[in-house]
C-alpha cells in the first residue's frame, strides 16, 4: 500500500522531528478532501467500525470516488472504543492531520469526547452510529450531523408496540450507562402513554454479562413483558440466558434492534421469534436496499447490517453537501443548508434530517427468523427525536 | 415454602454457581503466585483463549467434549511455551512481570482479532445437557450451568487431594516461593515451575471452554474476569487454594446480592467486600502474612 | 550520590529545547507535548513509589482520576471556576484519598500490594460509573476552563494552547525539582532504604510505615495535580481515567524511561506517547506491535532508557 507507506514515513518523520519542523505535509493546497475516519477498528466494537468504514467507501466509490469533484484522502484512526483516549484521538485528526471532516464513531462515550473537541475546533463532524442524546440535543451544532438514530427512537417505537399488545406491567433491564438509560426512557415514555407502567428498571454495570441474579428477579416480579437494551456480546448472552431460564414463554422479551443485530449466529435457537424495533430490517421492499446489499457483500465479503447502512448514508449525506457547493469547503453555510434539505435515499428507506440534524425515520417492527431480522411492519412512521435542549430546533 | 424464600434460595444458587466458575480462574492465578511468585495480568486472556479454542474446535468437530479434549492439551502447551518467556523474570522485580504480562494481554487480544475476527460467537451446549429444570411457575434453571458447577466442584476436590497427598502439594502448602525450601524437599524446581504455570494456564483456559456455551465468545471477555480473580486471590490469601475457593464463593454471592440490594453501585460491592476483609485480615482469609 | 555534570547539562538542554518549542510548533504539537508533560508529572509521582519506595502500584490512576473529576465537580455549569480555589481542593482530595487508601494498602507488600491497589482503583471506576450526576460511564464535559486570575491580575490563560503548554512545562519542571529535593533529604534516604532493606531500617528505629505513607500521599497529591490539568486540557472526564489500561501505560512510562531516576519517567512519557501517536494511524492492529514492543523492552531493557544513559556514562 503506497499510501500507507507514505503515511508511516510521514508519521515517523513528524514524530522524530517532534514538531521542530512544523508539519507542513498537511497544509499544501492540493485538491484532495481529507476525511478523518475515527472508528473502533479493534476491540468489542471492531466489526461495527469496519462495516461503517467499508460501506462509507462503497458509497463514495459508487459516486465515482470523488466528492464535490475532489478526490479523497482518508485518514483512519482506531479509537478502540476507549473513551479515555477519545479527546486525544479526535484532536490528533483535527490538529495534526488537519482533516476537513471528522467521521465517527460507534461508542457514545468516545462520541462525547469527540463532540467536545469538534466544537472547540469548529470541525465539521458526521456521526455514523453513536445514539447519545446530547449530539442532537443539548450540544447540537450546525456543523454536526448524525445519520444513524438517537437511543430514544427505537425505545419509543417499542414502547408504542408493547402498549398495543395489552401489556400493562413491564420490567426493563440494561447496562448502567447513558445509552441504556436513554433507550429505557424512550420505551417508558411511549409505554406509559399507552397506559402501562414500568415497575422496575434493572441495571448491571457495563460491560458485565452475569445476568443470572437479574433474571431471577424478573421471574420473581412476574411482569407482563420485559424490555431489554444490550448490544454485541452482552446481547448475545442475555438472549440466550433469558431463554435458558425459561422466561421466554411466560414473559415476552422486547428490545431495540441492537438486541439481535449482528449476533443472531451466536444466539441461535434462543432468538427465534424475538421482536425488536429499529430503523432497518432484513427484507425491506425498496430498490435501494436491493442494490445495496449485494454491493456491500461484494465490496466487504460480509453481509450488510444496520451499521453498514449508517456508514453508507453518512457518505451519501457528505456527497450531497459537497456537491451543492462544488467541493468548496469554505462555503460551510451553504453546505449545511444543502445537507439539511437533502432527502437521503437510504437502504432503510428515504429519510430527511430534523432541525437538530438527527434522522426523521420510519421505525420498523422486525421478527427474528433464522439468521435474519425480518421486516414485519412499520411501527411508527417518520419518527422524530424530541431533541431536548437543542437550540437550533 | 413461600415464593420469596424460593427466590432467595435461587439467588443463593446463582451466587454459588458464579463463584464456582470464578474459582477455576482464580485458583490458577493463586497457584502461580504462591509457588512461583509470579504476577500474571494475562491470566484473564488465557480464559479468553480457552473460550475461543473451544469455539473453534466445537465448530470444526461439532462436539464440545471433543473440542475440550483437543483444546486442553493445546492450552497446556501454550502454558509451557509461555513459561520460557517468563524465565528471565523469576528473579526480577514483580514490576517487570506486570509489564510483560500487560504487553502479553495486548498481543493475545490482537492475535485473537487477527485469527478469529471480532464477531460474537455462540457455542452450542451438548444436546444431552441442553435443557432446563423448572424451579418455579415461570423460572427454570439451565442444567448445563449445574453441570459446570459439578465439574468445578470435582476439580476443586481433586486439587484439595493433590495438595493434601502429594509432594508437589507439600511444596504448595509450604508456600515455597523460595527455591531452597522446594529443593530441600527433593523436587526439581524448574519442573515444578513448569507444571504449575502450565496448570495455571490450563485451568483458566478450561474455565473459558466450559463457560463458552453460556457466556458466548467475544472480544475483551478476559479482562473482566481477571480483575475479579485478583480480588478473590486477595481475599483468600495468596497461594491458598482453600482461600481462593472461599473467596470465589463470597465474591459470587456479593456480586449477586449487590445487584439486588444496590443496583446503582452493584459494581462496587465486591471491592467493598475486599476492603472489609483487608481491614480485618491484611493478608487475606488464609494468607500467611506478607 | 551526586549527578554527573553532563547529565545536568543534558537535562538543561532538554529544558531549553522545550522552552523554545512553542516558537516553532503548531497547535497540535503544543497540545500533544503539554499532554505528555502532564503524563510525565504523573509518571514521576509513580516513580517515587515504584523506583524509590519499591511500591509497585497499579492503582495510581485512582488519584489521577480524583484530580480530574474534581475539576468537573468544582466547575459551575457555564462559568469558569477559579484555578486558585479549585486546584488546592483537587490536590487535597487526591492526597486525602491517598491517606485513606494508603492506610489500608501499605500494610501489604509485593504481589499483594499490586493487586490491592488495582482493586482500589477499580472501585473508584465503578463508583464513577454509578454517579449519574457525574456523567456515568459516558463521562462529562467541563465547559469552561478554570480561570487563573487573582485579584484582577491574570498571569496566564489556560484556554490558550501556548500558555497551557508553559503551565504544563512549569508543572513538570517543578515536580522534578520538588521530588529531587525530597529524595535528597533524609526522607528520601529512608525511602530508598525501605526498598532495599525494610527490616534493617525497622531495627534502626525508623517507623517505616509512616515514611511509606508520606510518600504515598505525596505521590497521590502529584497524581491528582496531573489529573486536574489533564481534565482541564480537553475539558472532558470519564471513568476510564481510573482504568487499568492507563495504570499500565503510566507504569510502562516509568519502566521504559528507567525507574528510580526521576528523569527516566519523563523520557518514558515522551517515548511511549510519541510511539503510540506514530503507530495508531498506521495499522488497525496497532496494539500488536505495541504489545510486542512492551515485551521486548521489558526483556531487553530492564533498566529503561535511563539505564542505557547511565551505562554509557560509566
Amino acid at each position: 500500500m503506497d499510501r500507507n507507506r507514505r503515511r508511516i514515513v510521514q508519521g515517523l518523520a513528524a514524530t522524530a522531528a517532534a514538531g521542530f519542523v512544523p508539519a507542513r505535509f498537511a497544509i499544501g493546497q492540493q485538491a484532495k478532501v481529507k476525511l478523518g475516519m475515527m472508528l473502533p477498528y479493534s476491540g468489542t466494537y471492531a466489526l461495527l467500525g469496519k462495516n461503517i468504514d467499508d460501506a462509507f467507501r462503497l458509497a463514495i466509490n459508487e459516486a465515482g470516488g470523488k466528492i464535490g469533484g475532489r478526490e479523497i484522502d482518508y485518514v483512519t484512526l482506531d479509537d478502540e472504543a476507549e473513551p479515555s483516549k477519545g479527546a486525544n484521538n479526535a484532536n490528533t485528526l483535527i490538529n495534526r492531520d488537519k482533516v476537513d471532516f471528522l467521521i465517527g464513531t460507534v461508542h457514545s462515550g468516545v462520541q462525547m469526547a469527540m463532540l467536545k473537541v469538534a466544537r472547540d475546533n469548529e470541525t465539521f463532524m458526521l456521526i455514523p452510529n453513536a445514539g447519545l442524546k446530547e449530539a442532537t440535543g443539548a450540544l447540537c451544532t450546525p456543523y454536526i450531523f448524525r445519520t444513524s438514530f438517537s437511543n430514544w427512537q427505537p425505545g419509543f417505537a417499542m414502547g408504542t408496540v408493547a402498549a398495543t399488545r395489552s401489556a400493562k406491567r413491564a420490567v426493563s433491564i440494561t447496562w448502567d450507562y447513558a445509552a441504556g438509560a436513554e433507550s429505557i426512557g424512550g420505551f417508558k415514555e411511549a409505554f406509559t402513554k399507552g397506559g402501562g407502567t414500568v415497575e422496575k428498571e434493572l441495571l448491571l454495570p457495563f460491560p458485565q454479562v452475569e445476568f443470572q441474579s437479574l433474571l431471577t428477579q424478573i421471574a420473581a416480579l412476574k411482569p407482563d413483558i420485559c424490555y431489554a437494551f444490550f448490544a454485541g456480546g452482552g446481547a448475545a448472552k442475555f438472549v440466550k440466558d433469558y431463554a435458558a431460564a425459561g422466561l421466554r414463554t411466560s414473559i415476552p422479551l422486547y428490545g431495540p434492534g441492537f438486541l439481535t443485530d449482528g449476533v443472531l449466529q451466536a444466539q441461535g435457537e434462543a432468538a427465534q421469534g424475538l421482536e425488536t424495533t429499529l430503523h432497518y430490517a432484513d427484507g425491506l421492499d425498496n430498490a435501494k436496499d436491493k442494490a445495496f446489499r449485494p454491493a456491500f457483500k461484494k465490496a466487504s465479503g460480509r453481509d450488510a447490517d444496520v451499521y453498514a447502512v449508517q456508514g453508507y448514508d453518512t457518505a451519501q449525506l457528505l456527497i450531497s453537501g459537497m456537491a451543492a457547493v462544488k467541493g468548496d469547503i469554505k462555503a460551510r453555510k451553504e453546505m449545511i443548508a444543502a445537507m439539511e434539505k437533502t432527502e437521503i435515499d437510504s437502504p432503510r428507506g428515504k429519510f430527511r434530517l430534523s432541525r437538530a440534524h438527527n434522522p426523521i425515520q420510519d421505525m420498523y417492527l422486525r421478527k427474528v427468523a433464522g439468521l435474519e431480522n425480518r421486516y414485519v411492519s412499520v411501527a411508527i412512521k417518520a419518527l422524530d427525536d424530541p431533541a431536548i435542549g437543542c437550540k437550533m430546533a | 415454602m413461600s415464593d420469596s424464600v424460593i427466590f432467595f434460595l435461587i439467588q443463593v444458587l446463582n451466587g454459588v454457581q458464579y463463584g464456582l466458575l470464578l474459582f477455576l480462574v482464580a485458583s490458577g492465578l493463586t497457584l502461580v503466585f504462591g509457588i512461583m511468585g509470579i504476577i500474571n495480568l494475562a491470566h484473564g486472556s488465557f480464559y479468553m483463549v480457552g473460550a475461543y479454542l473451544a469455539y473453534a474446535f466445537a465448530e470444526a468437530t461439532g462436539n464440545l467434549f471433543l473440542a475440550i479434549l483437543i483444546a486442553v492439551p493445546l492450552s497446556i502447551l501454550l502454558g509451557l511455551a509461555l513459561e520460557y518467556l517468563f524465565r528471565p523474570l523469576y528473579r526480577r522485580d514483580h514490576l517487570y512481570q506486570v509489564l510483560l504480562t500487560y504487553g502479553l494481554i495486548l498481543v493475545l487480544e490482537e492475535s485473537r482479532s487477527l485469527i478469529f475476527g471480532d464477531d460474537v460467537h455462540g457455542v452450542k451446549i451438548p444436546d444431552f445437557l441442553d435443557f432446563s429444570l423448572p424451579l418455579t411457575a415461570n423460572l427454570s434453571y439451565p442444567v448445563y450451568r449445574l453441570a459446570i458447577s459439578a465439574v468445578c466442584l470435582a476439580l476443586a476436590g481433586a486439587m484439595a487431594l493433590l495438595i493434601a497427598r502429594t509432594r508437589l502439594g507439600m511444596a504448595i502448602r509450604a508456600g515455597a516461593s523460595n527455591r531452597e525450601m522446594v529443593q530441600s524437599l527433593g523436587i526439581d524446581v524448574g519442573l515444578v515451575f513448569r507444571l504449575v504455570f502450565a496448570a495455571g494456564v490450563a485451568l483458566a483456559a478450561f474455565a473459558g471452554m466450559i463457560a463458552a456455551p453460556v457466556a458466548s465468545v467475544f472480544p475483551g471477555m478476559g479482562n473482566q474476569i481477571l480483575i475479579i480473580s485478583f480480588v478473590i486471590v486477595v481475599i483468600g490469601g495468596i497461594g491458598s487454594i482453600k482461600g481462593a475457593f472461599l473467596g470465589a464463593l463470597l465474591i459470587g454471592l456479593a456480586d449477586t446480592f449487590g445487584q439486588i440490594l444496590a443496583p446503582q453501585f452493584a459494581g462496587t460491592s465486591v471491592y467493598v467486600l475486599m476492603a472489609a476483609v483487608l481491614l480485618w485480615r491484611p493478608a487475606g482469609l488464609f494468607g500467611r502474612g506478607s | 550520590m551526586s549527578r554527573t555534570l553532563w547529565l545536568r547539562i543534558l537535562l538543561l538542554a532538554g529544558l531549553a529545547a522545550l522552552l523554545v518549542f512553542p516558537l516553532l510548533a503548531d497547535k497540535f504539537y503544543l497540545q500533544l507535548f503539554a499532554k505528555i508533560m502532564l503524563m510525565a508529572v504523573f509518571a514521576m509521582s509513580l516513580d517515587l513509589l515504584v523506583g524509590y519506595g519499591g511500591l509497585v502500584s497499579l492503582g495510581h490512576t485512582a488519584f489521577f482520576g480524583i484530580g480530574a473529576y474534581a475539576v468537573l465537580i468544582l466547575s459551575p455549569q457555564a462559568a469558569a471556576a477559579s484555578l486558585w480555589l479549585t486546584l488546592p481542593v483537587a490536590v487535597g482530595a487526591a492526597a486525602l484519598a491517598a491517606l485513606v487508601i494508603g492506610l489500608l494498602v501499605l500494610r501489604s507488600s509485593g504481589v499483594y500490594f499490586i493487586m490491592v491497589t488495582l482493586a482500589f482503583t477499580q472501585m473508584f471506576y465503578y463508583l464513577a460509573i454509578g454517579m449519574k450526576s457525574l456523567g456515568g460511564s459516558d463521562g462529562a464535559y467541563v465547559y469552561v476552563k478554570p480561570d487563573a486570575s487573582l485579584l484582577g491580575w491574570t498571569p496566564f490563560d489556560l484556554e490558550r494552547p501556548a500558555q497551557f503548554y508553559y503551565v504544563a512545562l512549569a508543572l513538570m519542571a517543578g515536580t522534578y525539582f520538588l521530588l529531587r529535593m525530597v529524595l535528597d533529604s533524609l526522607f528520601g534516604q529512608v525511602l530508598r532504604g525501605v526498598k532495599s532493606n525494610e527490616q534493617r531500617l525497622h531495627a534502626l528505629g525508623f517507623a517505616t510505615f509512616r515514611y511509606k505513607l508520606a510518600a504515598f500521599i505525596l505521590a497521590g497529591a502529584l497524581a491528582g495535580l496531573a489529573g486536574y490539568f489533564d481534565a482541564v486540557q480537553f475539558g472532558f472526564v470519564n471513568p476510564d481515567l481510573f482504568g487499568w489500561r492507563l495504570a499500565g501505560e503510566v507504569l510502562m512510562m516509568v519502566i521504559l524511561g528507567g525507574m528510580g531516576t526521576l528523569y527516566g519517567p519523563i523520557l518514558g512519557a515522551f517515548a511511549l506517547v510519541l510511539l503510540e501517536n506514530a503507530l495508531i494511524g498506521e495499522t488497525r492492529h496497532w496494539l500488536l506491535p505495541m504489545g510486542l514492543f512492551i515485551i521486548v523492552a521489558v526483556l531487553a531493557l530492564p533498566r529503561g532508557i535511563g539505564g542505557l544513559i547511565e551505562r554509557n556514562r560509566a
